[in-house]
Parts: C-alpha cells; structure tokens; sequence
C-alpha cells in the first residue's frame, strides 16, 4: 500500500449552516434545499442524493420559503423578494420587491398581513392582486389543488380565503398552550391544505390539528411534542403526513382504515424518527423517504421501509452534513492550503515535523498566511490555488479576482493582478494548469475559457467549447500534468476532454447515467479516472478514446459489495507518482488506495482485508490480498490531497466540533438523569 | 376426631396466582385462581364470597361464557374445562380434554368452541406450545368429553398474555418472542410480522403482552424494555404500520383496552397503571403506588371498573375516575420472609414481612389482611437490583405494647446499614408509634432479639455479631423534660469474645440465655452476673429456648451436630438429649409443648414433644420436601376439646409454618375443616343487589329496616348464627321460580325474624358496652388503662382452659372493681337519662 506522511488538518473551521426549507420535485427528482446562508443546492434524489449544483447565497439574505413551478425553482426572504434561480447556470435569475414577505411564493403572505397573488409568466412573475387583509402576520401558506381556495396560518388562528373574491370562508382559532405559555400566541408555523377539504396544522403548542374545511371546526388534535411544530409535509398520495418538531424529531401520520378492508379512513399517528439533535426547520416526504434538515446543518434521509420494493444501499438511511464539492485547495509544490469559506478565503502554510514512527513530532507549527474577504455582498461561488503557491483566484455570483502571492523568505507581498480579460467576469469553475501558467475558468454553456498567467499578468488565450452544445455549467475540471489535456464535468453528466494544444475539443467520455464526483488525469498513462455518484468508476483512455482493459474487467466483474454500500461520493482522485498503478480515492468516512495490478474482490472475498493480511506471511498475503485498501483511520474527511515531497493532507473537520458550534438544542428531561 | 395425615394437611389460602378474566362481569364480582380453586370475591365489600372448587390440580385460566354472562368457564393443569354458574358456586358442566392445559380463551363469534393452550406432545419441557380450538359438545351429561380438538397454530408463547381475539372475534393475534402473528379465521390466513432482537439504542423488542382493540383493528402490544406498539393495517405484509409509546421503564407486563376502547391500560414493575387515551398521542394518566408489580389488568365490562392485581398478592379495583375504590389483600408475598412468624398479643394476627420495609398484621381467624406498619419509612424503588432497607428482625413484648424490629441494608455490599427501631403501641390510634430509633446499636449485624416476659419491666435483649449482646432498658432520659421515656443502653455482656447468636428469656424473666457458639450462658438479668455456662460439644448451638408451665426449669437447644439437648436448670444438668437434625425448634406459649421440625433427607419431619418426657406427643413424618425455618403457635379464640391424645397438642393453639416456597400450611383438625365449609356456603346477601332505581328506591325503605334492627346485627355476623336468619339467606338465594308461594313462606320468615329479634341477647351485650364506656370515661381512676388491658388478658388465658396457676387474686380484685364501677355508673346514668327530657 505504500506508507505515506500524514499532515493532520483540522484547523479548518467549516460551519455548515442550518437548513431553512425543502423542496421537492417529484418530475425530475430533484430536491432543493435552502440554508440559512442563502444558498440553495439541489440534490438529486434518484442518484443517491448527490449534490449537483449550489447556488451561492448573500450576506443577510435569509430564505424563508421555496418553491417549484415547473422546473423553476422560485424562493421568498425576509428581505421582501421572491426570487428565482436560473438552474442551468447555478445563479439567481432576478428578484422582485414584494414588500416584507416572509414566507410563500406566488402566493405571498406578508408580515402586514396580506396575502398577495402572483402570476406566473413565462419568463418574471406578475403581482396579480392582494387578498383581504388580515390584522396579525401570516406565517404559512397552502393552496388547495381545486386553486380555489388557500389556507393561511397565522397568530393564534387558521384562515381560509377564496381566491376568487379574496374573503375569508372561515377563521379558525388554535388554543394556545396551558400554564404560563397561555399568554404567549399560538404560532401557526405551517398548513397543509389536503384533496378532501381538510386542513393540517402545525402550531408552536406542539400540536398538529386536523380541521374540516366546510365547517371549520376541529377534526381532530394530535399532541405531538411540548415544543413548536415547526414543519408539515404531506405525501404524493395524500396518505402519509410528517410533522418536524423543535424537538429534533419528525412524528409520521398516516390515514389508515380503522376497520380492515373499510374505507373510513383516519389520521393515525404512527412513527417517530429521531435523528435530529435541533430544530427541525423542512420536512419533505418523497417517494420513498422522508427527508428532513434543520439547524443542525444536516440533511437526513429516512427511508420508509413499507416503500421500498427492495433494500439495497440505495435505500439506506443518509445524512449529508458536507457539501459534495471541494472547500480545499492545495498547492502541491509550495505546501500551501486554501480553505473556501462563504464570505472568505484562508491561506495556511502546513507545518513541519520531524523523527519517524506513527506519530511525529511538530517542527514548525502551521501558520495562516491570509485571510480573503470577499468584497460585495456575494458569497464565493469557487476558488482555487495554483501549485505553486503564486495564485490564488475566487469568484462569486458577480466577479472573479485574481491574486498574486509573492514571497521570499521574511518578505510576503500579495496584490491583486487588476486588468483581466473581459471574459473572467464569473465562473462556474476555476482550476490551474500543473506548470501554474494557465488558468482555465469554466463559463456559460459549459465553455471554458483559458487565460495564460505570466509575471506580468494575464491574457486570455481562448474557449473551449463542447460540441453537444450542452446548457449545464460545469462543476469538475480536471487538467493533466503534462498540460495537454483538461477534462470538464458537467451537470448532465457529460465529460468533455480538450486538446490544449489545438484548443479544440478532443473527445467525449460516453455519458451514463450518474453524475461524476471525482475525476483525475493520470500523469503517465494519460488515462481520465472517473468516480461516478452511485459509486462506480471508470478509466478512459484520452489517446486511446475508449475504456481502459482495467476498466472493463471492473464493468465486468462489478465492484464489492461493501464499496457500493457506501453513503457519501468519492471526492477526489489522485495518482502516485512513485508507484503508476495506484489510484487515490476519498470519501468523507476513508481514504482507499487502488492498485491496479492487484486482482478485484468478488462478493466472497474480504473486502476490509488489513488485519488479517498483516498477520499472515509474505507469501500468503500475495494470494489474499486485492485491489483495495482502505484505511479507516481518519473520519469525516473533508478533503485528501498527495503533495509533491510524498506527504498526504487530510483535512478534517470533526462532526463533534461542528456539533459544539451549534447553537444549544432544545432542553430536554432524559429519563434517569 | 383426629388429624390423619397428610390429607388434613391444610394448605393456607396463598393468593399468588392470580388469574383474572379479561373481563369480569357483572362488575359486583371480581372471579380469580388461587391454587386449585377459582375464588369470587365482592368488588363493593372487597370480602371473599366463595370459591369454585372441583379441580384437582392449579386452575391456569378463566374466561366468561360469552353466551351467558353468568357461567364462567375455567382451565386446569388437570386437562378438564368446567363451566360454573360463579355467582352461586355451582359446577354446571365439565369438559375433559385429556391433556394439561394452560390457558383458556372465548370469542363472541365462536359460539360453543373455547381455544386452548396445550402443550405440544412431543416435549412438554421445552416449552412448545400450541394453540388448540375445542368444540365442546352439547349434551345433558354433566361429565363430556371433548374429543373436536383442531390447531389454530403451534407458535404460541407459554406466556397466556401473549395472545388476544380481535374486533369481533374475527381475526386472534398471538406473539412469541419476536414475531408477532395474526391470524384470520374467515380467510384463514396467518400474517406475521418481526421485530429485530435490538437495535443501536439496545432496546429490547421481544414481546410480552398484546391486547386487541375491541371495535378497531388496531392491537397493541407490550415489549420488554417498556415499549408499547399499536399494530394497524396488518393485512400488508409491507404497508403495515405501528406507533411507538413508551413510558414503562421495564417490561409491560399487562395490557387491556377498555370495552368501548377509549383507553389503553398498562400495567409493569413500576407498579403504576397507565391510563392511555387511545388515539391522543401520548396522553395519558397515571395512578401510581399501588404496592407490588402489576401482572395483570382487566375491566368490567361496563367499563365502571379496573381491576389490577399485583405481584404481591393483591387484587386492587379501581374506579373509572382513576380513584382506588377497594383492595383485596391476600397474605403479602415479599420476596422473603426474614423476620420469625410472630403472633400480635393484642390483635392474635400473624405479622411477617408483608410489602418491601412494612411489616403486615394478618388475621388468621378471619384470613384477612389487617394493616401494613410501615418501618423504615421510606419510599421503596420498584426497579430490580436496588439494595434497599428491609425489615430482617422483629419482635413483640408479651403484651403487645412494644414492637421492636431491625433494618437492614447492605446484605450484600461490604457496608452494612442496620437501624433498630422500638415501637410504641398508641392507644388512641390504635396502632404502633415510633418511640426510639437507634442507629449504632451495635458494631455489627444484629443476630437476634427478644423481650423478657415478665410484665412490670420490659427489657429487649439484642445479640450481634460483634461478640456482644446488650439490654436495652425503657429509661427516663434526664436531658429531656417529656413524658415520654426512650430506650437506652442498660448492660452490655459479652463472652470470651465468642459470637452470641441466640438469646432468650425463661417464662418469668428471672433468667436469660444466650448461647455463645457451643456455650450457653445464663444470666441474671436482674443483677446482670453470670450465673452458670453449660456446654454440650461439639456443635455450636443452633437454636435455644426455655420451657414453659410446668416445665419452666428446663432448657432445650439445637446444635448443628444434630442434637437436640434438655438441661435441667436446677440441676444444671443434662436432663437428656437425642440425635436429630432440628431445623427450627418453636415453644407453644400457652402449653410446655414444644414442636421441632427436622429436615432429613430431603424431607421434613414434625415432632411434637414436653421437655419432661422423653416421648414426643406427635410425630409426623414426612411432612413436607421443603425445609421449614418458620414457624409459629396461634392461640386459639377458644379451645378445642379433643380427646384424642396425638391431637390434644393442637387444642390450645394452633401451629402454622412457613415452607420455602412460600406457602403457609398449618395443621387443622376434621371439626375445623367442616366448620370452613359451612362458614364458606355463607353469603353477604345485600352486596350482591346491584344499584338499579328500583334498588335506591327501595334501599331507603331497607335502610330503615336496618336502622331498627341494628342491634340484632352484631349477632348475625357470628358464625353461630340462630336458625332464623339462614332460613332468609336460603329463602333470599334460591330462584323464584323454585320457591313455594308466598302465603306459604311467610310464617316461616315472620317466625324467623320474631326469633332472631327476641331481646335475651340484649340485655348482656347493652350492659358490657355500658360499663366500657364508663370505664372510659373514668379518667380520675389510679389504675392505668394498661394494667387493666394485662387483666384482661389473663382472664381471656383463663377462660381458654389454661392449666396453668393465673393468681385469682388479681381478677378477683378487678371484678369488684368492675362492679363498683357499675353501681356508681349506673346511678349517673339513670340521672343523665332523667336530666335528659
């Protein structure tokens, strides 16, 4: 396997944020999901959730609500706009101005207490007209699916307004708590509007009520928590409901048939999941699964298993507390990190150690040599660090600066390099050639522009254009050593290889049907490795346009058992330079070393296979061991990078240290403590 | 009249096998299993009415006939199911199966079949059992054998609370360990649904008790860890779904829907029944404190009552308010009995260990429980492995003034805690009080203890495994100016270091012994010097005690080499011994009998014998397999005549022992037994009317009734009845129909009640409440209430056919007391009546 040096990184202080709202649409199977920074990614859900674009929020832009219309993806802020988000290019399209609205889209209830109607056209949305005006704030918001009627959840009550003339049908109050939470309101934090007239609510009593919508009284009360029900979700077919709860749990009703074989049917609460430490902000049930977020920054998927027609990994649950892109970036030549924060860039230089064994005695410390704040308001959309350490370069939603690190030995001059070409206005993308001469900033219609770096300054050089003619923006690129192949990645899946020599398209890696998430260029064999979302990988021979033999036999044979079964995507690939045949893969959870001279695991074999190969002789371990090893020694890694003096980084970020930068959960009495 | 043999060998009412109906209707009656018998009690009055017997062998169900609500169906281990009209007691039908049964279940829509758990033929040990459906054929004969036996299913678990019949009957629902089984009988199809073992949280999931939604389809089910599932949509084998409650923090023991289904009842260790609104999430009441573990829990059918009963033998029904209305309290089962079976002197009642740190008061005479006297005085932890303070020692002074008793905590740590605490009897309370809690009385455990007999001085004795043994003295303490006087510290003693392990005092307290290991020392306990040691090696002594009556001069011991000794103390010789293994040597106050149970081989052997004759009075042998460390003499109310020379031992008092399994047996004599039968027959008519408008209407009228003929009453309560009023209760219990026309009857009963209302009785009994009220109110008087309450005692001993000297003197000089407080009396109260109008 090779022994490496470790550097131990875990003075990266990333901080997810808390998940604000969820949305999920059932055509394409994507779902969106708003953060408390703003942001809002996308996951796919039928690939094993992978993440496939992030759209970078603001300062101070706080999503309150998310919508899908169509394929448009509409979301509504305390800042008073509803904005929508150009998908295909990963940024927001435009925003209105609606006045203070705080929760729902096209339908807009206001802290005023209006419910504003809007139209949605083909290309902006129209405010159409106001309902009746109501006297206290409007919380949430439900259409009905007849479009006739809307339920409204406010302070301490329910309202139903006819869309037609915008009155109010009915007005039902929700009892405020017992004791001392008397004379605090009721919040009616969300509504669900069902098919058959009944209305769902979720209040900060902690109870979920069921209310008839002809007469407007109380069906039926569920207590469902001492805390606030922050969230309601109902299913496809109506049949299934999930309540989230401050609590950090998600309570499940579902309308069961109380006589076998009868069809008068009734919400029963049924299951509890607890998998949240705080407050659940979204809840969303898709087909198969709930899947909820909420200000303990992870996204849970619990499948349900009375759904599911066969268990697989596929199907197993999964929470996604990191981002699948790459935060960090290294310098591999000059030993230089730079972590990507939201609103800022970090540049630290690695410390030095010395004497050998398992662990080693630190030298020199690790020294943070910059902090980048972003200018504007726009987080950082991508960022990168040349190898050798010169440049560092970020963009965001509007603009791409490009810095110049210089240093001698107490000397350190940093300055930003003012005059680029017209066409680094914002990218998708960036990455360095291995010489750091040229940058290649990924664009518009998945195109890539190529600017040359030179002491001097920069100067653009040309674009790459795919021949399909793809709209998707690329989110991977990849350039290889000898400087003259880049490989690009985008979100339908497609992978491009360029010539950088002609500056003409190459080839196109056959598409399939899962998203990369990792690719690399071998510095010897020129041969484009792949990992693909669903965990599969492939080897494509730039020269040779096709499928490596080591490739096929993978397709052929399949992949163990265990590797498949692994929840998050792989997400970097790295080479060897001292031994060709090893490829150097890792997830969040390991770091696995292929070696391609080795022969596969079958589904018999032992996959986790270091134990028992270290105590068997030399001879019999030639005969035991494969093609995998992996190393389970470090946990929750947000990158691994193979720096050029044979020293691997791994950069962690532990999920207790996020845990104690939350903010404190909900007390709650344990029993026997 | 004679015992013969093991047949007399009268097994004690132990109610631990309780065993209710899932519901018990009408709800006047609460219907349980006790040992071979099923017993109906009065949920109103809380008193036993009477018992179904006929099996031959443990009654493991009971079940209402579902067609008629009066016939109640049972199942015994004997392989028969009868069916019994409950109310009267009467054996209607008997099925014979032919194999052991263990549990009995009835549908409503299963007309003349009863399902039943039997063990599998192959191997009985291994706990296979199977669930059996049993047509019962419908003949005039009284004895049928049911011969229609088909399974329903063979995956049963042993536990009867694991199975449950569905909405209607349509559908039974049965678990065993991890799987949960339903089976449809229209479509005749099993669903089955599995749990796994554990989980990452370590919850136990196997099931322990399942209950079905009468009018839903939704079935509950108990767990081990305290978890309870509500099961709906169980015709998908994938959609199926559950709801998870959970506040029991041990297994559910029991579950039970309410008949209109409205709530959910719980039951577990914590001894707490949880009240569940069905359909309301977790909202839920608790009725907490209601003594031992919950097994089981059942409701009337009407809904108005609960009934639970617990671990500790005890049936508690509940109102639908959640509110305690009645217990019905059989002899407390504690874990252990570890204090001696002691006799109250004042109340006759047996007092051992009862609920975890109280002592219970339980009357034998009436076989009922009395009281629980709480000793430690702290709340006790439902929860296994807790070490908590138990009662370990007790013991009464002769008249029943001073209890002392030891707690213990720590048996098995290394740092023992015990506290002696002495106990008071409060005359106005009526109850024992707390006088003096001694923390350190000594260094280490506290062997045994006992109070002199002799009357003026009570005096404890305690002996310790600290090698000492001390008196303690009721002394005025100088520091505090109250009128009452604790206990102190009087005489320390102690022997060559030896441990002392047993102590006791001669009838009239002039001596005192105590063994040290192989030596017995006896004491002067007036002056505190050591009269004389005696010694019989090898074998330390085991047990010691002095004779009584006539034989007070001899001392009898045990030691553990099998021996039993009888020394002559005026002779300070050995007078003889023998060579037997003497597990429990128990004197007979009232005689100079005294009985020693010897545990040979396996089995008990009862000897009877009087230290001054060498030929024991009674032998039994081969009583019983268990050893016996408890035992005790009950006087009786009044002596028996028996002539009979081995049973003349018995007339006095009666001898009750206690086996390791917990049963208490005594000896009973064949009078006794008949007497038991016919007091049995007797019923409590007017608990048996239930409360209809047609009742209240004509209750007042009855009231009225009562109210004139209350004096009569104290009378009819004795088993002695006259003859009139048991010509009413025939006349009231047989049918209607039955009965000759009224005309006929009603001399009979105006003649019955012209005798039962003639006023011969009266006049005594109106004289001896005088003269109690007047020597109540004669607060001026010197003598103390006590000395009087000792007379009392003494005449009672008399009047028992004592052979012994009581000093005539004394009563002699309190009947004149008696008398002259009766003439003065009867002046003032003639003047108070004629002041009066």
């Amino acid at each position: 396997m090779g022994e490496f040096k470790v550097h131990r990184v875990r003075f990266f202080d990333y901080m997810p944020s808390g998940i604000r709202a969820l949305a999920f649409n059932g055509d394409t199977e994507r779902m969106a999901v708003a953060r408390m920074d703003g942001s809002v990614e996308i996951f796919h859900c039928s690939d094993r959730f992978f993440q496939e674009k992030i759209i970078p929020g603001r300062e101070q832009c706080g999503i309150e609500g998310l919508s899908w219309v169509g394929e448009r993806l509409f979301s509504a802020g305390l800042n008073g706009g509803i904005t929508e988000y150009d998908l295909t290019n990963q940024k927001v399209k435009y925003t209105i101005d609606a006045y203070k609205i705080p929760w729902y889209t096209f339908l807009v209830g206001c802290e005023d207490g209006t419910v504003k109607l809007f139209e949605v056209n083909e290309d902006k949305i129209q405010f159409e007209r106001n309902l009746d005006r109501q006297k206290s704030r409007i919380v949430s918001l439900s259409w009905h699916t007849s479009g006739s009627k809307i339920a409204a959840g406010m302070m301490d009550m329910i309202q139903i307004f006819n869309v037609e003339t915008g009155h109010s049908i009915h007005r039902m109050l929700a009892d405020r708590g017992v004791g001392t939470s008397r004379s605090k309101e009721c919040v009616v934090w969300s509504v669900v509007y069902l098919s058959d007239g009944t209305i769902v609510s979720g209040d900060s009593v902690g109870m979920v009520k069921l209310w008839d919508d002809q007469t407007g009284t109380l069906i039926k009360s569920h207590n469902v928590t001492k805390c606030d029900v922050l969230a309601l979700s109902v299913s496809q077919n109506e049949d299934s409901l999930v309540a989230g709860t401050s609590e950090g749990t998600v309570v499940q009703f579902q309308f069961v048939s109380m006589v076998l074989g009868k069809d008068d049917k009734e919400w029963v609460r049924t299951r509890t999941f607890k998998n949240h430490t705080h407050d659940i902000r979204a809840v969303a049930e898709i087909t198969t699964a709930v899947v909820s977020g909420g200000m303990d920054a992870q996204l849970v998927v619990k499948p349900l298993l009375d759904k599911i027609e066969v268990r697989s990994a596929a199907s197993a649950l999964r929470k996604i507390h990191f981002p699948h892109r790459r935060l960090v970036f290294c310098a591999r030549n000059s030993g230089l990190m730079l972590f990507q924060y939201p609103g800022h860039l970090e540049l630290w230089r690695l410390g030095e150690s010395e004497g050998k064994g398992s662990s080693l005695f630190v030298k020199r410390n690790p020294e943070k040599l910059l902090h980048l704040k972003v200018k504007g308001e726009d987080h950082i959309r991508c960022s990168a660090v040349s190898p050798c350490g010169e440049w560092i370069v970020y963009s965001t939603a509007s603009s791409l600066r490009l810095y110049r690190l210089h240093y001698q030995r107490f000397l350190f001059l940093f300055f930003q390099i003012s005059k680029l070409p017209k066409v680094l206005s914002s990218a998708n993308q960036l990455c360095f050639s291995s010489d750091s001469s040229h940058l290649f900033s990924a664009s518009t219609q998945s195109s890539v522009h190529i600017v040359s770096l030179s002491q001097s300054g920069c100067k653009f050089v040309g674009t790459l254009k795919p021949k399909s003619g793809s709209h998707q923006a690329i989110h991977l690129l990849a350039a290889s050593e000898d400087g003259e192949w880049l490989a690009s990645a985008n979100s339908d899946h497609e992978v491009h290889i360029y010539n950088l020599q002609t500056r003409k398209a190459h080839c196109t890696v056959p598409v399939y049907s899962s998203a990369v998430t990792a690719m690399g260029i071998h510095p010897t064999t020129n041969c484009l490795f792949m990992m693909y979302a669903d965990q599969q990988m492939c080897e494509y021979s730039i020269e040779q346009k096709q499928y490596t033999d080591w490739s096929r036999t993978v397709q052929r044979k399949g992949l163990h058992r265990l590797w498949m079964e692994r929840d998050t995507p792989c997400l970097n690939v790295m080479f060897n330079p001292q031994n060709p045949s090893h490829v150097i893969l890792h997830d969040t959870y390991m770091l696995c070393i292929i070696d391609q001279s080795l022969p596969l695991p079958d589904d018999k074999t032992q996959f986790y296979n270091q134990l028992t190969l270290k105590s068997l002789t030399e001879d019999q371990r030639k005969s035991h061991s494969h093609a995998f090893k992996v190393c389970k020694t470090f946990k929750d890694i947000l990158c691994v990078e193979l720096i050029s003096d044979q020293s691997l980084v791994v950069v962690e970020r532990p999920l207790e240290d996020v845990a104690t930068q939350l903010p404190a959960p909900i007390k709650q009495k344990k029993f026997a403590t | 009249m004679k015992i013969t043999g093991l047949s007399h060998l009268f097994k004690w009412e132990n109610l631990h096998n309780w065993w209710l109906t899932k519901y018990f209707f009408p709800p006047l009656f609460v219907l349980c299993t006790s040992g071979d018998s099923v017993k109906v009690y009065s949920t109103r009055t809380e008193e036993w009415l009477h018992s179904l017997q006929g099996h031959t062998n443990q009654v493991t169900g009971i079940a209402l006939n579902r067609a008629n609500h009066l016939q109640v169906y049972s199942c015994s281990a004997d392989g028969t199911v009868k069916l019994w009209d409950f109310i009267d007691g009467i054996l209607i039908k008997t099925f014979i199966i032919g194999y052991p049964l263990f549990a009995i279940y009835v549908s409503e829509k299963h007309d003349g079949i009863v399902f039943l758990h039997i063990a599998m033929d192959t191997d009985s040990k291994n706990e296979c059992f199977q669930l059996v459906a049993v047509h019962l054929p419908k003949s005039a004969e009284q004895e049928v054998e049911a011969k229609e036996l088909s399974a329903v299913s063979s995956r049963i678990s042993p536990n009867p609370s694991c199975t449950a019949f569905g909405r209607e009957g349509q559908y039974i629902a049965f678990a065993r360990h991890l799987q949960l089984n339903v089976y449809f009988f229209r479509k005749q199809k099993t669903y089955s649904f599995s749990l796994k073992a554990t989980d990452k949280k370590g919850a136990k999931n196997a099931f322990t008790c399942i209950a079905c939604h009468p009018a839903d389809d939704c079935i509950a089910t108990g767990h081990e860890d305290g978890k309870i599932r509500l099961w709906r949509n169980f015709i998908h084998t994938k959609e199926y779904t559950y709801s998870t409650q959970h506040w029991h923090h041990n297994a559910v023991n029991t579950l039970c829907f309410t008949p209109e289904g409205t709530n959910l009842l719980s039951g577990g260790i914590e001894s707490v029944l949880v009240q569940w609104q069905y359909g309301a999430g977790n909202r839920k009441e608790f009725l907490p404190r209601l003594g031992g573990s919950i097994l089981h829990v059942s409701t009337s059918s009407d809904g108005q009552l609960f009934c639970t009963s617990h671990s500790d033998n005890k049936i508690t029904v509940i109102e639908s308010s959640f509110k305690v209305c009645g217990v019905i309290q059989g002899l407390v089962k504690g874990d252990a009995v570890l204090t001696d079976l002691m006799i109250d002197p004042r109340s006759k009642a047996l007092v051992l260990n009862g609920k975890p740190g109280h002592l219970q008061f339980y009357s034998l005479m009436r076989d009922k429980h009395l009281y629980n006297l709480d000793i430690v005085q702290q709340e006790y932890i439902y929860e296994a492995g807790l070490d908590q303070f138990e009662v370990v020692k007790a013991a009464f002074d002769i008249n029943g003034y001073w209890l002392a008793t030891v707690e213990e905590r720590g048996q098995k740590s290394s740092d023992l805690e015990f506290v002696l605490k002495l106990w008071a009897y409060d005359e106005r309370t009526q109850s024992f009080v707390l006088n003096t809690t001694i923390t350190a009385a000594h260094t280490d455990r506290i062997i045994s203890m006992c109070f002199s007999s002799s009357e003026e001085t009570t005096m404890l004795v305690t002996t310790a495994e600290d090698g000492q043994f001390k008196a303690w003295c009721q002394g005025a303490d100088a520091d505090t100016q109250q009128d009452q006087s604790f206990w102190s510290c009087e005489f320390v003693g102690s022997y060559h270091n030896l441990k002392p392990t047993n102590c006791s005092f001669s009838a009239d307290s002039s001596l005192l012994a105590v063994n040290f290991q192989e030596v017995i020392t006896i004491w002067s306990p007036d002056t505190w010097e050591l009269l004389t040691t005696l010694c019989q090696p090898p074998g330390v002594v085991r047990d010691l005690c002095f004779g009584r009556l006539s034989c007070s001069k001899y001392l009898i011991a045990t030691t553990t080499r099998n021996l039993l000794c009888c020394w002559n103390l005026l002779t300070c010789a050995l007078e003889w011994s023998t060579s037997v293994e003497v597990s429990k040597l128990q004197p007979d106050p009232l005689s100079e009998n005294v009985a020693a149970f010897s545990y040979q081989s396996k089995h008990t052997d009862l000897f009877v014998f009087k230290p001054s004759e060498p030929r024991p009075l009674f032998t039994h042998k081969n009583m019983c397999s268990e050893k016996i460390h408890r035992a005790v003499f009950v006087p009786r109310e009044e002596p028996l005549n028996n002539c009979d020379e081995s049973s003349q031992w018995l007339n006095r008092s009666q001898l009750y022992f206690l086996t390791q399994n917990m049963d208490l047996l005594t000896f009973s004599t064949a009078t006794e037994e008949d007497r038991m039968l016919s007091s049995s027959k007797r019923l409590v008519i007017d608990d048996s009317v239930a409360v209809t408008p047609f009742y209240l209407l004509l209750g007042k009228h009855r009231q009225q009734q009562q109210k004139l003929n209350t004096p009569s009453h104290p009378a009819a309560d004795k088993p002695q009845q006259p003859q009139g009023s048991v010509t009413i209760t025939e006349l009231l219990h047989t049918p209607a129909h039955v009965l000759p026309a009224a005309s006929v009857l009603c001399s009979m009963l105006v003649s019955s009640l012209l005798i039962s209302n003639t006023g011969v009785r009266k006049d005594p009994l109106r004289e001896m409440e005088s003269s109690e009220q007047e020597m109540n109110s004669e607060k001026e008087e010197e003598h103390s209430e006590e000395e009087m309450e000792a007379c009392d005692s003494q005449q009672e001993l008399r009047a028992q056919g004592s052979v012994d000297e009581v000093t005539p003197k004394l009563s002699k000089a309190q009947e004149r007391e008696l008398k002259r407080i009766r003439k003065t009396d009867f002046s003032w109260m003639t003047g108070l009546i004629d002041s009066k109008p």
